[in-house]
């Protein structure tokens, strides 16, 4: 079996499952955000329970519109306050402790390898990068896990990815995912599992794999899935420290023998710095071939890419440097925990010195909520993970998507550019 | 049995083209209709009538998980969406809040912008009323049609928990 299909068997209870069963799976953990949960919370109401299947599996993070950005999106919150109390939800974020989800569960222990957790948000994909089975799903299927801690799901079939040889100077786990979606598709993995393999896989830190298995759906995938090894364990046990988590967690690896649909190949040395153009994240093309994109946004942050190691590579190619008079940057750090750590490295010095907004934890602009939204034909570089119509703003704006270093090198050209021509 | 006209999209309508995000800080249906595929067609909500049919290409409903999308679609009044393929969150979603969805590729390539189209959901069946020709599309895993049947996840999730008379 593969490592999803170890994860799922182990459960739902069985020996081994194989693609297209349909299991009903047990869950370690089931989240909702500000937009997603306040459905979830009214559909619960219909199913006629008294209490939410466990309440330290729960997790609700009102990230998206925070800070609320209008009455309405405060209303939403509100709700979801009220239910975390009434059912004495552990893990309701409120402000001040928020982060952008996909950033901030993995760094409480709220994740770890061999977890089977679903999300009413696509992006929960993320938490694969710990070898753990994730995914996303709607607000119906929240609604009915918190009543039941579980989930139907049909055993996906699985690509391997194999990534072989070593990284280009630049090039980051966010340049391989956006190469891989740019050579299979939008919808080359659909319904599937990608698993992520290979040397150059095995020497990326965690930051830069989460930033991989974060953008599995935008090929389509079901999940994206590493395998952990000594860098996953390391992680995980300091973060278990960190936050006095004693649960037990298991490492699983896919069999020599297990099955795929189809294994695909590259030689990472072929691979630079992307940019995937608008509309679509596969839309991609080497940094080299840009062309002259003149910007007036720069978005660098988000649950793709607002970990710290993200900001350490901002800060090495801002530092001593300002932005282009011309356009404006944002940056949003995707916890309080980063924040701290910009502060203690100095890193938040650097930003500010470039003219760079740095933003409290948030989602804000990416999907075109608050905090930086575009106008009518404006352009923005985003190390975020989506770029189709309107996504950030005005539906006659455009969005290009890039890593960290390419992100913060146009930042200080004006135009879309690699950290080489500084 | 259902009968609309059809409105014709391509590949890859993500969710921020059915109901952008901007629309997103509240969650009731009747708001969301007010501007489902906005980003798609800007006119679509004056174009449609209660009924209609949206007929999509490959990947119909990728991107984010939001629930909102098939429920902008559905209380907008239309009646069911055919696509080549759909995206999976959005499959789940549509399935468990009651939108009907057909998978054919066949119809989607044989039906024209304004087609009159019906569709026999019991048996999975589409003709396109304007062309005479008919199609099937994809059926339903078992599980899938219990979900149906019941009304959707919740009410299956109710029956399973409360028992059947409920």
């Amino acid at each position: 079996m593969t490592i999803t299909e170890k994860i799922l068997a182990a459960h739902c209870g069985k020996a081994s499952v194989k693609p297209g069963d349909l299991i009903n799976a047990k869950i370690d953990l089931v989240l909702g955000n500000d937009i997603t949960a306040p459905p979830a919370i009214k559909e619960f109401a219909r199913i006629g329970v008294d209490r939410v299947f466990d309440k330290d599996k729960v997790a609700l993070v009102p990230d998206h519109f925070t800070p609320n950005k209008d009455i309405k999106s405060a209303e939403q919150v509100k709700m979801m306050r009220e239910f975390a109390r009434k059912y004495q939800i552990t893990n309701f974020f409120e402000m001040g402790c928020v982060g952008i989800e996909h950033a901030l569960l993995p760094e409480l222990g709220l994740a770890l390898p061999g977890d089977l957790i679903i999300g009413a948000d696509s992006h929960t994909c993320t938490y694969g990068a710990l070898g753990a089975f994730s995914t996303g799903v709607g607000s119906t299927d929240m609604a009915a896990a918190m009543a039941t801690g579980e989930v139907w799901l049909k055993v996906p079939e699985a690509i391997k990815f194999i990534y072989k040889g070593k990284l280009n100077k630049w090039v980051e786990g966010k340049d391989l995912i956006l190469y891989t979606i740019g050579s299979v598709g939008v919808d080359g993995a659909r319904y599937m599992s990608m698993e992520f393999t290979g040397d150059a896989i095995k020497h990326l830190s965690m930051d830069q794999r989460f930033t991989m298995t974060n953008m599995a759906i935008e090929a389509g995938g079901k999940n994206g899935i590493i395998e952990p090894d000594d860098t996953t364990v390391k992680y995980v046990k300091d973060v278990m420290k960190r936050n006095n988590i004693k649960r037990n967690y298991t490492l699983y690896k896919s069999d020599a023998d297990a099955k795929y649909s189809k294994i695909i190949e590259y030689n990472v040395g072929d691979i630079e710095p992307q940019v995937a153009f608008p509309h679509l994240p596969s839309n991609t093309k080497p940094v080299s071939k840009a062309g002259n994109i003149k910007l007036d946004q720069v978005v660098i942050g988000s649950c793709t890419n607002g970990r710290i190691e993200d900001m350490r590579i901002a800060a090495k190619i801002l530092k001593g440097r300002v932005k282009h008079k011309d356009l404006r940057v944002i940056i949003l750090p995707a916890t309080q925990a980063v924040v701290k750590q910009m502060i203690k490295e100095g890193i938040m010095d650097i930003f500010i010195d470039a003219q760079c907004a740095v933003s409290t934890p948030t989602c804000g602009p990416c999907l075109g909520g608050h905090m930086g939204v575009l106008a009518e034909g404006e352009k923005a570089l985003s190390t975020t993970n989506r770029n189709f119509v309107g996504r950030m703003g005005h539906p006659k704006s455009e969005v290009y998507l890039s890593g960290v270093a390419v992100a913060a090198a146009s930042a200080v050209l004006g135009r879309i550019g690699s950290p080489e021509e500084l | 049995m259902i009968l609309g006209k059809a409105h014709k999209f391509g590949n890859n309508i993500d969710t921020d083209a059915i109901i952008p995000a901007r629309y997103l800080n509240t969650h009731d249906p009747a708001e969301l209709a007010k501007h489902v595929m906005e980003d798609a067609d800007p006119r679509f909500v004056d174009k449609m009538k209660v009924n209609d049919i949206i007929v999509g290409g490959e990947n119909f409903g990728c991107g984010s998980s939001r629930e909102h999308a098939p429920v902008a679609i559905k209380a907008a009044g239309i009646s069911a969406v055919i696509a080549k393929s759909f995206a999976r969150i959005f499959y789940r979603n549509a399935i468990n809040i009651g939108l009907p969805i057909l998978e054919s590729k066949e119809a989607v390539d044989g039906i024209k912008e304004g087609d009159e189209v019906e569709i026999d959901l019991e048996k999975g069946g589409i003709r396109n009323v304007t062309t005479k020709i008919n199609y099937t599309a994809t059926p339903f895993p078992r599980f899938m049609e219990e979900l149906i049947e019941a009304g959707g996840l919740i009410e299956y999730v109710r029956r399973k928990i409360h028992g059947k008379n409920i």
